[in-house]
């Protein structure tokens, strides 16, 4: 599915990213955790094809493809979906009515009929109700007003509509009460399939208490310091990431 | 230069769709203006002495007068005298039906997506057609005539009812009111004349396509729409214009009357040649456009999308005599490469518990310049009087320009005037959001500026508003940064 090789990434100049290999294969959940800073984010937004990332170094293939070739839509297009860390607002357009045209620009790009507003309205209630999101808010302009847990929430309903093959969720959790994560985790986990894989980004470990991961990758300070199965995230839970960080050292 | 602009220029680079000439004979007077020409319009139009009269003191008065230049925009002196001042498809008798018009005009239409024929009774639109100044046909006229509606062009209605026209013509906008009124008063063509009788609601909408044809012809509308006691009437006004080298002047005037009880909706989309990406050519756009709320309880609403012309000068506004009248003015004004727009309204509350309402949304790209100039004034006798005024302004790169010049006059202290405005820009994080959703960047930029524009979007007519978007993304292909 993503095969990531020696992929370093700048920002301004800066290296953020210094050689992060990573395999997702299909139907694997991967997690990434570390300390703030140490470039979860940016690893996000460059597979989503933000402008201002610079890859310098490196390789990216997606289905075999090279996705550092494609226009951020064309990923899109192609499967890749990004959960925003920070979800931006659009006045004045409905949910619904965004998500419909992304839709149908993917349907486009895949060379399917475009779905009308009917069949659209059906798929929007049951997925609606997969992540229990309220019906009153995709009626509302995108993200506009919306709480910050309403904003994630949203996040994964339009993971939901878009059914993307790989799917990237940047700190989805953070800012999320317990019953909300409860929720946002289910709607992940019913997404799931043996041709879908997860690149789940978190800060904490408590998330993976509901989505649990094939594999925990640590990373720090650009590069991926530790990888592990779940038991990883339980561990950095108890004894944080200093421990790992000294052991990186020490080895370097 | 980031992708997302050159995108952007791309798409402002992108040429205007609509620019073609039809060749059709044209029937013209002589270029320049003096009181002979204006004695040669009136006998052309076959008009009474009450209306020579009257064009011959707008004639008088406009010698007298100076070209405005407190707008915020620039462009070359315009030569009076090298204009032609009257000009009209050839037609060898009178029309009985569609089938005898000139096919070229009528294949003009086609090419504008405006079928003058069974689609529009389908739709239920009338449609008066006016091609370089003359109503060349008038569909559905027999119905309206059962309820006593009058839709007609000004010349026929100048003929058939001359009481009418006499009663209410400058009586808003009057011959003395400003330098272009004042030269169309002299030297109008034709227009649209609109006359909905007491009590009674127009079924349809009334819709005109104005479009200006003939090299170097100045085009000279007037519309006359009046509303009797509690009638009701929405008006649509749209063009589009073809590409043209030289400049070509437009000044028209409107003029609304709504008595007691009566309401106009009057909605305009207009697109007009901006002129092309250096700057040349495009139509200068100095119109008069007024209501007068004359009647208690009575409602004049305005709602424009302005994206065409090289300059547009235009001010649609209400004045509110009656008790309980209520103006409205919804905007979006687009202007892209060297565009300048200078637009807005004027909310003059004359009357008890007046209401207003101005929701102006301003879109500049480009190089183009888009100034939002607007008065509420409040009167001493009006009591009560409300007014809410939002002007927002969205800039699309940097080298575009968005002002706001909103005056504010209050003369009774139990009034209320609320004002709110914005300028923003597009975010490029919104823009990388639908990306990431799967949109591309332009029809992320046409949404963007859509749900910018929503609030006078739902005031147009449902097709209107369906043809303002599409008119937007054609406008603004080749913007935002």
């Amino acid at each position: 599915m993503l095969e990531i090789k020696n992929l370093h990434v700048s920002v301004e100049g800066n290296e953020i990213l210094k050689g992060i290999d990573l395999t997702i294969n299909p139907g694997e959940v991967h997690a990434i955790m570390g300390p703030n800073g140490s470039g979860k984010s940016t690893l996000a937004l460059v597979l989503a094809g933000k402008e201002g990332y610079e890859v310098t170094e490196g390789s990216v293939l997606y289905k075999g493809k090279d996705l550092l070739e494609m226009a951020p839509e064309e990923r899109a297009c192609e499967g890749v979906f990004l959960a925003f860390q920070y979800p931006v607002e659009i006045p004045g357009i409905s949910n619904t009515y965004f998500l419909k045209s992304g839709l149908n620009a993917k349907r486009k790009y895949q060379g399917l009929e475009q779905m009308d507003a009917i069949d659209f309205l059906q798929l929007v209630k049951q997925k609606a109700k997969l992540v229990e999101i309220d019906e009153k808010l995709l009626k509302r302009p995108v993200n506009e007003g919306f709480s910050g847990g309403e904003k994630k929430r949203n996040e994964i309903f339009q993971m939901a509509i878009l059914d993307p093959d790989l799917g990237i969720l940047d700190e989805t959790d953070s800012g999320l009460d317990i019953d909300a994560l409860r929720i946002v985790a289910n709607g992940v986990n019913k997404l799931k399939g043996p041709e879908k894989s997860f690149l789940v980004i978190t800060h904490y470990q408590r998330l993976l208490n509901y989505i649990v991961p094939d594999i925990v990758h640590v990373l720090s300070e650009g590069r991926i310091i530790r990888s592990g199965d779940k038991n990883l995230a339980l561990e950095l839970e108890e004894k944080g990431y200093d421990w790992l960080k000294k052991e990186a050292e020490q080895v370097a | 230069m980031s992708d997302e602009k050159k995108h952007i220029e791309k798409l402002a680079n992108q040429e205007y769709k609509y620019g073609f000439v039809t060749d059709i004979e044209v029937d013209a007077v002589p270029k320049g203006l003096n009181e002979d020409i204006i004695r040669l319009i009136s006998e052309k139009k076959n008009e009474q002495e009450f209306m020579l009269e009257w064009r011959l003191k707008a004639f008088r008065q406009w010698q007298k007068m100076e070209e405005p230049h407190w707008p915020n925009v620039e462009y070359p002196p315009v030569d009076y005298q090298n204009i032609v001042y009257y000009s009209a498809p050839k037609q060898q008798k009178k029309l009985e039906s569609l089938d005898e018009v000139d096919p070229e005009l009528l294949r003009t239409y086609e090419k504008l997506g405006i079928p003058l024929d069974e689609q529009k009774m389908l739709t239920g639109v009338a449609v008066d057609a006016v091609f370089d100044s003359v109503s060349v046909a008038t569909t559905f006229k027999d119905k309206l005539a059962e309820l006593g509606i009058i839709f007609s062009s000004f010349s026929e209605a100048l003929q058939n009812h001359p009481e009418l026209v006499k009663k209410y013509l400058g009586t808003v906008v009057p011959y003395t009111d400003n330098f272009f009124a004042s030269l169309n008063s002299a030297v109008f063509s034709d227009g649209s004349f609109v006359y909905i009788p007491k009590g009674v609601r127009c079924p349809m909408e009334l819709s005109t396509y104005f479009r200006i044809n003939a090299a170097d012809t100045g085009q000279f509308e007037r519309t006359l729409i009046v509303a009797d006691e509690g009638s009701y009437v929405s008006y649509l006004e749209g063009c589009t214009a073809p590409m043209r080298d030289e400049n070509q002047l437009h000044a028209a005037v409107v003029e609304l009357i709504a008595l007691d009880n009566a309401e106009i909706k009057y909605s305009t989309v207009q697109n007009w040649y901006p002129g092309d990406k250096e700057g040349k050519g495009g139509i200068f756009n100095f119109v008069t456009k007024r209501g007068a709320c004359r009647g208690f309880n009575s409602k004049i609403s305005w709602t424009q999308v302005e994206t065409g012309s090289a300059i547009t000068w235009k001010y649609p506004s209400v004045l509110l005599q009656g008790d309980n009248s209520v103006g409205e003015f919804y905007s979006v004004a687009l202007t892209n490469n060297f565009q300048q727009a200078d637009t807005g309204t004027k909310m003059i509350h004359l009357g008890k518990n007046t209401r207003s309402t101005i929701v102006s949304k301003g879109i500049s790209a480009g190089k183009s310049q888009n100034s939002y100039r607007g008065l509420v004034k409040i009167a001493k006798k009006a009591t009560n009087a409300r007014n809410y005024s939002q002007c927002d302004s969205l800039l699309l790169g940097d080298k575009c320009g968005a002002h706001t010049f909103p005056y504010i006059e209050v003369n009774n202290t139990s009034s209320k005037v609320e004002h709110e405005a914005t300028t923003s820009k597009i975010e490029e994080d919104q823009i990388f959001y639908c990306n990431q959703r799967g949109l591309s960047t332009e029809d992320a930029v046409n949404m963007i500026v859509n749900g910018y524009c929503k609030e006078v979007f739902r005031e147009l007519p449902m097709e209107f508003a369906v043809e303002a978007q599409n008119l937007l993304a054609i406008s603004l292909e080749g913007s935002v940064g």
